[in-house]
């Protein structure tokens, strides 16, 4: 077999994101994370929001399930429970996964199934032009509030962490190696994986620029943070303004969902036998 | 001596109603009678009144009955509840503690139990041995339940409720002079029965079908279905998940259907409306996907532990977008058992989502199958579903292929050289999205063109009872056992549906073209398979028994009206 590189991924399409957008980032990234993980198109699930993000599949050639908004979790979940050798790959948006797949975004978390889930954090809906999203900040003018955000903030690391997730990190889609970096540690965790990053809209939002992040973030790794302390991880997660913390906030090892089913000890479910083992000792119980 | 016998057991809920039920049914279809129970009971946990109705025959039969020949009174409520439905000679049997009753068969259940330091709820372990004796057959008829009931709390509970409800016997036998008129003849012996409800008969059908995933919000009618499968679900191979809701419910289904296990979803009406957005999913992707659809009566809330037809039109319309699906409706256990098997194969052949539809009545009542019809061979046809070396190591492989029947062949995340895009947008034949009037038509086609491929399979109406007749009644699901019963003797005979969509055209056409006088029966109020029927044959049924009370059919009805 050819080694897997990021061209393995290559549809034969072209992106279709505005120029300068933070989706591709995010996207080189991702197919460095997997390239160097040794995930090959044919050897993982890639479950897809509606959003900018979703259209990514367009040009990222994985098996991959390109969904309905905010239902990428529940799907992934199923898919992960018939087959738990497959890496289970979900890429959301905050608007699809905080917005209208918000319960299942806590209930996933809550189970630990041995998922991962890279939520494009822009604080707008791109695709539809440009309303507010989840994570929009107070204030934050655009086309669904014309006099700006009136509601705080949804912060999807506070609520992944009291959630459940067991690895919980925050990257930005103008560091491609760090990203990478935190995606293929992410995919490498066993349970339930939350990256949140940190996206420029270019077209849609000029107050969180490029620029208006790089100045404000810093590092978590060169602070001599140690990621083990949940406490810890919800006030560095708490962070904003004028700084911003990158890297994985918390990590812990726990029994998955899949872990926890019987069914499952044994082999994936798809290749356990079909039918009743014990026929005439099921009925018996209805004599 | 009697062939048939109606009882009913009544009280609070937590009174153990459902269970005393049970265990009656269960007590004489081992003696070799054939059995029947169904539960009434109001949507909440403590108080309220519950209500088994438990019909016991020497010969098959196929509805309840109105009239009660023994009531079983657990406190004073059930008495006024249900004395218009008693038949001549009932007997009333209700607790002496509750003061004296005209013509009542008095029982000390309180006292018995508390001689047996027992616990209130026992007392219908006692009314349960006194009705054992009053239907004149051996105490250990009902022993044998009582043991097994039991059995996993040990020697000294299986024992003290033996004896509490030795005690009611004696006590009934003692009294029950003048009460020979109660006695059921003997039974006839035959092949072991199954005591069974339908969600159970649904349950057993889709593990024999080979389910290997269910995701099921938790709903009324459709909960022991969920605890079927969650009690077995080590043993036979299978994860059963509860999700967060529905909507998350079917789309973990779709992902497991995908990832290529046999996986179902069951809810009930409301719940449904929640899934609606992903079974137009599965239309799309061509997930093979079972859906258990258990009506209640709504809309809304509704009356969640009763009874109603009103959702053929809501599961055949469901869904944005225009998409194969194919709908089922048993009538009773042993259908639910054999159609759930179908739907398996049917969505799997199709790669379509196929509903089994059923109901309260069918899914929380007890019905009795020989066991015989359950263990029978079962084949599992996975359809067009690829297999690893099949796929072209070119990467040909085109998941949506345009092909004749609409149908093509699936491959499995993880396969070598399988890749596509399981796509909600309009797509191509790998899966990749396209906006192309000429590919878009194209695809759409390919999807419908299943509803014409799907007509092989059809199951046509069937007739049961004469084949000519001068009333032919029309019904689908559980209307069909109370029309049965009320058309015996009579020159009628009943048209029944097992298979609502794509609806079986011609042979409708054809059956009701030969009837002299239609009838529609259905538990709904807008005749909604008459409309069905119209719509697609031309033919209007202009005489319709309808019935959306919450209760189901009594036979007497289908005359009277």
């Amino acid at each position: 077999m050819a080694a897997v590189t990021q061209d393995s991924y290559k549809t034969g399409f072209l992106p279709t994101w505005c120029p300068g957008c933070g989706d591709y980032g995010i996207w080189t990234a991702l197919k460095d994370a997997l390239a160097k993980l040794g995930i090959g198109p044919d050897d993982a699930i890639l479950v897809y929001g509606i959003g900018c993000h979703g259209n990514m599949y367009d040009w990222m050639r994985t098996y991959a399930f390109e969904g309905l908004h905010g239902r990428a979790l529940p799907v992934a979940q199923g898919a992960k429970l018939a087959n738990h050798k497959l890496p289970v790959i979900c890429v959301c948006g905050d608007g699809d996964c905080l917005g209208e797949g918000g319960n299942h975004f806590i209930h996933a978390a809550k189970r630990n199934p041995n998922i991962t889930v890279l939520i494009h954090d822009n604080q707008v809906y791109g695709l539809t032009t440009g309303q507010a999203s989840p994570t929009a900040t107070q204030g934050f003018k655009t086309k669904s509030t014309p006099e700006g955000v009136v509601d705080e903030p949804l912060n999807p690391l506070t609520l992944a962490l009291t959630s459940g997730a067991t690895f919980v990190a925050r990257g930005f889609a103008g560091d491609i190696p760090g990203l990478s970096q935190i995606i293929a540690d992410a995919v490498s965790h066993k349970g339930f994986s939350v990256v949140d990053i940190l996206q420029p809209c270019v077209t849609f939002d000029k107050v969180h620029t490029y620029a208006w992040y790089r100045t404000r973030l810093y590092q978590l790794a060169r602070d001599g943070y140690t990621p083990d302390n949940k406490l810890k991880a919800i006030e560095k997660a708490m962070e904003w303004e004028d700084k911003i913390p990158t890297g994985i906030l918390y990590k812990e090892d726990k029994p998955t969902s899949e872990d926890r089913e019987p069914a499952l000890a044994r082999s994936p479910l798809l290749e356990l036998p079909l039918g009743v083992p014990d026929l005439p000792a099921l009925l018996s119980e209805f004599k | 001596m009697r062939e048939s016998v109606t009882l009913k057991i009544g009280g609070e809920a937590g009174f153990g109603i459902m269970s005393s039920g049970t265990m009656l049914a269960r007590a004489f279809s081992r003696a070799g009678y054939h059995v029947f129970a169904t539960n009434e009971y109001p949507s909440l946990i403590r108080g309220g009144h519950n209500l088994i109705t438990v019909r016991i025959a020497t010969a098959p039969f196929a509805a309840l009955n109105r009239d009660v020949h023994i009531l079983v009174a657990l406190n004073k409520e059930t008495v006024e509840m249900h004395k218009s439905e008693l038949g001549r000679g009932a007997v009333v049997i209700y607790d002496t503690k509750e003061g004296s009753l005209d013509g009542g068969l008095p029982i000390p259940l309180t006292d018995i139990v508390r001689t047996h330091n027992g616990e209130q709820v026992m007392r219908n372990t006692v009314a349960l041995g006194a009705c054992v004796a009053i239907l004149g057959v051996d105490f250990e008829v009902l022993g044998s339940v009582i043991r097994d009931q039991f059995a996993r709390k040990g020697d000294e509970v299986v024992n003290n409720n033996l004896a509490i409800a030795q005690a009611g016997y004696d006590h009934a036998k003692k009294l029950n002079g003048n009460l020979e008129a109660m006695k059921l003849a003997p039974a006839q012996k035959k092949s072991d029965q199954l005591v069974i409800n339908g969600s159970e008969a649904v349950g057993v059908g889709a593990v024999r079908a080979g389910l290997k995933f269910a995701a099921i919000y938790p709903m009324t009618p459709i909960n022991s279905l969920i605890t079927f499968l969650a009690d077995h679900a080590g043993a036979l191979n299978l994860v059963y998940k509860q999700p967060e809701d529905e909507i998350s419910g079917i789309n973990m289904a779709i992902g497991a259907s995908v990832a290529g296990v046999r996986s179902m979803v069951a809810t009930s009406g409301g719940g449904f409306a929640l899934m609606v957005e992903g079974l137009s999913l599965a239309g799309m992707i061509e997930a093979p996907l079972v859906i258990d659809m258990g009506m209640r009566v709504g809309p809304a809330t509704g009356m969640p532990t009763w009874t109603e037809q009103g959702e053929l039109r809501f599961i055949i319309h469901a869904g944005h977008g225009e998409f194969a699906r194919i709908v089922l409706a048993p009538s009773d256990a042993l259908e639910a058992y054999q159609l759930t098997i179908d739907a398996f194969n049917l969505a799997d052949r199709y790669q379509v989502p196929v509903f089994v539809l059923t109901d309260k009545y069918l899914n929380e009542s007890l019905w009795c199958v020989p066991e015989s019809s359950f263990s029978g061979e079962v084949t599992i046809d996975r359809g067009k579903l690829v297999k690893r070396e099949e796929l072209p190591p070119d990467d040909s492989f085109k998941r949506y292929q345009f092909i004749e029947d609409g149908v093509s062949p699936r491959s499995l995340p993880g396969m070598p050289h399988g890749q596509y895009f399981a796509n909600s947008y309009e797509h191509d034949e790998t899966g990749h999205v396209t906006e192309v009037a000429e590919k878009r038509a194209a695809m759409a086609k390919k999807r419908l063109s299943k509803l014409a491929s799907i007509q092989k399979d059809i199951m046509p109406p069937v007739v049961l009872g004469p084949q000519s007749a001068d009333i032919t009644f029309v019904t689908w699901g559980t209307s069909k056992g109370p029309v049965l019963e009320a058309i015996a003797g009579k020159s009628a005979n009943v048209i029944h549906f097992p298979w609502l969509y794509p609806f079986p055209t011609e042979a409708t056409r054809a059956l009701l073209g030969n009837a002299k006088r239609v009838i529609d029966v259905e538990q709904n109020g807008t005749g909604q398979l008459a409309s069905l029927i119209r719509q697609h044959t031309g033919i209007e049924i202009k005489e319709k028994i309808l019935k959306f009370d919450g209760r189901p059919f009594y036979p007497d009805e289908i005359w009277r009206q």
